[in-house]
């Protein structure tokens, strides 16, 4: 076992990351050691990302223990780049974090100054100039093999053709030199895309009551839906997120089926929803700023629904599935949708009610036929025991959930082969399906999984039930 | 206390109302989901009225599906596209299978109309059906429930009662595995299957339902009849009259069968 990662008093005694867990102990006898868990690492540095989104919405993630914020034109509003810092600084000392930042001009330039920059410097150009090579993230060999040669800093490397470090280093190295001195483009990979329409509030004193930031959301629900009237537009997703005064943060979303712009449907879903939560919103020390964000937009017309009869009641049906799905689950409150295909437990999708597609037309029952799909499908089916003819006769009798069922009606094979050209083995088995009824009139789906000449033994199953 | 009295003095006389109709206005029904069938449709008054509560006991286990589609199809040949709001635990799907949509499609209903909605337990399943009931603006809400539901009280049913009657929206209660007990439904009904017309060669033929009205709160119950589903013509019919052949009663009597439906 090794030591993953250590704080600055181990580092004081001689520690190293890295080291055998059994050295660090014969060292220091009263060493406090935790488990690594790179999983809850991985979810702390995503909390702190979420709560540094009051300082811009683009945060990338560098993990393991790295943030990166494009802070460009957001800086201002807490007093520059000196007043942001602090902000941060303050935050993450109230969570008891270790910060070691940096500012730069390009993401991977101010990330490899807070990684590597060791001395000081008058500004940010001869910073990055006097950064050791390692800020390449090279190989180690490479590294070494620059250090031997004499090239110790970013400024050594900076100053001789390019063409010999990519042809001795690979093109990667020359890529990475071009990115930290900012003649090639680090793009930033956002944790999530900063939504369209957003309204928030900061508050000098935080609040200290659920029920107080409520009312301030319906608030914001309100700006953010005359924003969308404006742009035509009504919201499909709202997410509110709640800043808390420690730098962590609480996101709350909801779904519609239809785009809307009705506080009142909003807020009712976000009640829904803060209802059903496992865990309810806990202020801590306060919410000092709440945001309440629109991600999704769809085109929503300016007309009233309510005009129109016929259409208040559709309306209804809508908010009643979308509350539905609020407080239970989104796939929990479903519409069915037909797929073409033969096998009949995926001739059916069950979709959620939210994103289930415009309806398709089912297959119209024959005149004068009776139904050849039963009401109950069950999916798997279930197995039974069958007394029925070899090879292919129909079955006489049959066994199902300890009852026995003899058989007065059939109707059958309906013979349903494997669908072959999706099957990675083209195989599959043939199932051979029988309508019957029983003596006391109850109708039946049985099928035999596979011919004789297919499998020595097919096995009988009950899939659905007739009404 | 005084600013009390009026309040109370009209409480009383809402309860003056309730208790003058057995808890409920005698004002007539808005409407009808009509079997389509004229004597079976004419004997209960119409059909089962929109607005009210109706039950569907399913004789046996194995009588589920008879009970589930006897009042899908009630609710799915109202004409129009209103939806059909069906409430179901988790476990429903396991027990009496998958409400399959070609085999709906098959029977003449319109599986568009469907709005499922799953919940965990019956604690959720009765707090969702309050809800749905209270949206006009569906074909009907049904709530289906496996063996005893004793959330489901006098109180609550009252509840849901009252909430269906208010908003205009039909509640059929399926009840699966369970005894028939005193409620406030408009109409309680005893499902079981029954042998079906036979067809060429053999084959079952459309879907056959034997009902039993337990109760109605209009007239006389106890009439039983044996229908059938037609779905060329999205009616029920008497399976006796369409039937070139009546089978024999499989499992009780029917002797009052045809002469009480009258």
């Amino acid at each position: 076992m090794r030591l993953a990662s250590i704080d600055a008093a181990a580092l004081a005694v001689g520690l190293r990351a890295g080291m055998p867990l059994a050295d660090a102990r014969a060292q220091i006898g009263e060493l406090a050691v935790v488990p690594h868990d790179p999983v809850l690492d991985q979810d702390w540095l995503d909390r702190l990302a979420q709560g540094c989104a009051r300082y811009t919405p683009l945060v990338a993630l560098d993990a393991p223990d790295g943030l990166i914020l494009d802070i460009a034109g957001t800086e201002h509003l807490l007093g520059g780049e000196a007043g942001l810092v602090a902000d941060v600084e303050m935050r993450l000392a109230r969570l008891g974090m270790t910060l070691r930042h940096a500012l730069g001009p390009t993401a991977d330039a101010a990330r490899a100054l807070a990684r590597y920059q060791a001395r000081p410097a008058p500004d940010e150009a001869s910073a990055i100039r006097r950064l050791p090579v390692a800020a390449l993230e090279l190989e180690p060999e490479a590294t070494t093999a620059l250090v031997r040669a004499g090239l110790k800093t970013i400024g050594d490397l900076a100053g001789r053709p390019m063409a010999n470090l990519a042809a001795r280093f690979g093109a990667d190295a020359a890529m990475a030199l071009r990115r930290i001195l900012g003649d090639a483009p680090s793009p930033l990979d956002p944790r999530a895309a900063p939504p369209p329409v957003v309204a928030e509030r900061r508050f000098a004193e935080p609040l200290g009551s659920t029920a107080h930031a409520v009312k301030v959301l319906s608030e914001l629900a309100v700006e953010a839906i005359e924003d969308l009237a404006g742009r035509g537009k009504g919201g499909r997703h709202f997410r509110a997120t709640f800043f808390r005064s420690d730098g962590l943060a609480r996101s709350i979303a909801i779904e519609t089926g239809h785009p809307t712009r009705d506080t009142g449907l909003v807020m009712r879903l976000f009640a829904e929803r803060m209802d059903s939560l496992a865990d309810p919103l806990d202020p801590g020390f306060g919410f000092d700023m709440i945001r309440l964000a629109v991600p999704r937009l769809e085109a929503l017309g300016a007309s009233q629904l309510k005009l129109e009869g016929g259409t208040v009641k559709d309306a209804a049906i809508d908010e009643l599935a979308d509350r539905l799905a609020t407080r239970l689950g989104r796939g929990r409150v479903r519409r069915l949708r037909p797929a073409d295909t033969h096998i009949p437990e995926q001739a059916q999708l069950e979709l959620p009610a939210a994103d289930a597609p415009p309806p398709l037309a089912w297959e119209k029952p024959e005149a004068g036929e009776p139904p050849t799909r039963p009401f109950h499908l069950f999916d798997p089916p279930q197995p039974i025991e069958v007394i029925a003819e070899v090879p292919d006769g129909p079955p006489h009798q049959f066994r199902w959930r300890r009852q026995a069922h003899a058989i007065r009606r059939y109707e059958g094979p309906e013979r349903i082969a494997a669908e072959w050209w999706r099957r990675r083995d083209n195989g599959g088995l043939t199932r051979d399906y029988y309508r019957v009824e029983d003596a006391q009139g109850r109708r039946f789906w049985l099928f035999r999984h596979g011919l004789y000449d297919e499998k020595p033994d097919p096995r009988w199953y009950i899939h659905g039930v007739f009404a | 206390m005084r600013e009390s009295s009026p309040q109370l003095a009209g409480l009383r006389k809402r309860i003056a109302r309730l208790t003058a109709n057995g808890g409920f206005e005698s004002r007539r029904a808005e409407g009808w989901l009509a079997s389509g069938y004229a004597r079976f449709d004419n004997a209960i008054g119409g059909g089962l009225a929109i607005g009210r509560t109706h039950e569907f006991f399913a004789a046996d286990a194995l009588d589920a599906t008879n009970a589930a589609a006897f009042a899908a199809l009630l609710a799915l040949r109202t004409p129009g596209k209103a939806p059909l709001i069906w409430l179901r635990t988790g476990d429903a799907g396991k027990r009496t299978g998958h409400i399959y949509a070609p085999g709906i499609a098959e029977l003449g209903g319109d599986p568009d109309r469907l709005l499922l909605v799953e919940a965990a337990d019956p604690r959720v399943l009765l707090a969702c059906a309050n809800d749905a009931i209270r949206c006009a603006g569906s074909a009907a809400v049904i709530v289906e429930s496996w063996g005893k539901f004793p959330l489901l009280d006098l109180t609550a049913g009252r509840r849901l009662a009252l909430g269906a009657r208010d908003a205009g929206t039909t509640l059929l209660m399926l009840r699966l595995n369970a005894v028939p007990a005193p409620s406030v439904a408009e109409t309680r009904w005893n499902v079981a299957a029954a042998p079906s017309r036979e067809l060429e060669a053999n084959a079952p033929g459309a879907p056959a339902f034997d009902l039993e009205l337990l109760r109605w709160r209009g007239g006389p119950a106890g009439t039983r009849w044996r229908l059938d589903w037609n779905h060329d013509q999205n009616c029920f019919g008497d399976a006796a009259l369409s039937g070139a052949l009546l089978p024999l009663p499989a499992r009780r009597a029917m002797a009052s069968h045809g002469a009480a439906a009258a």
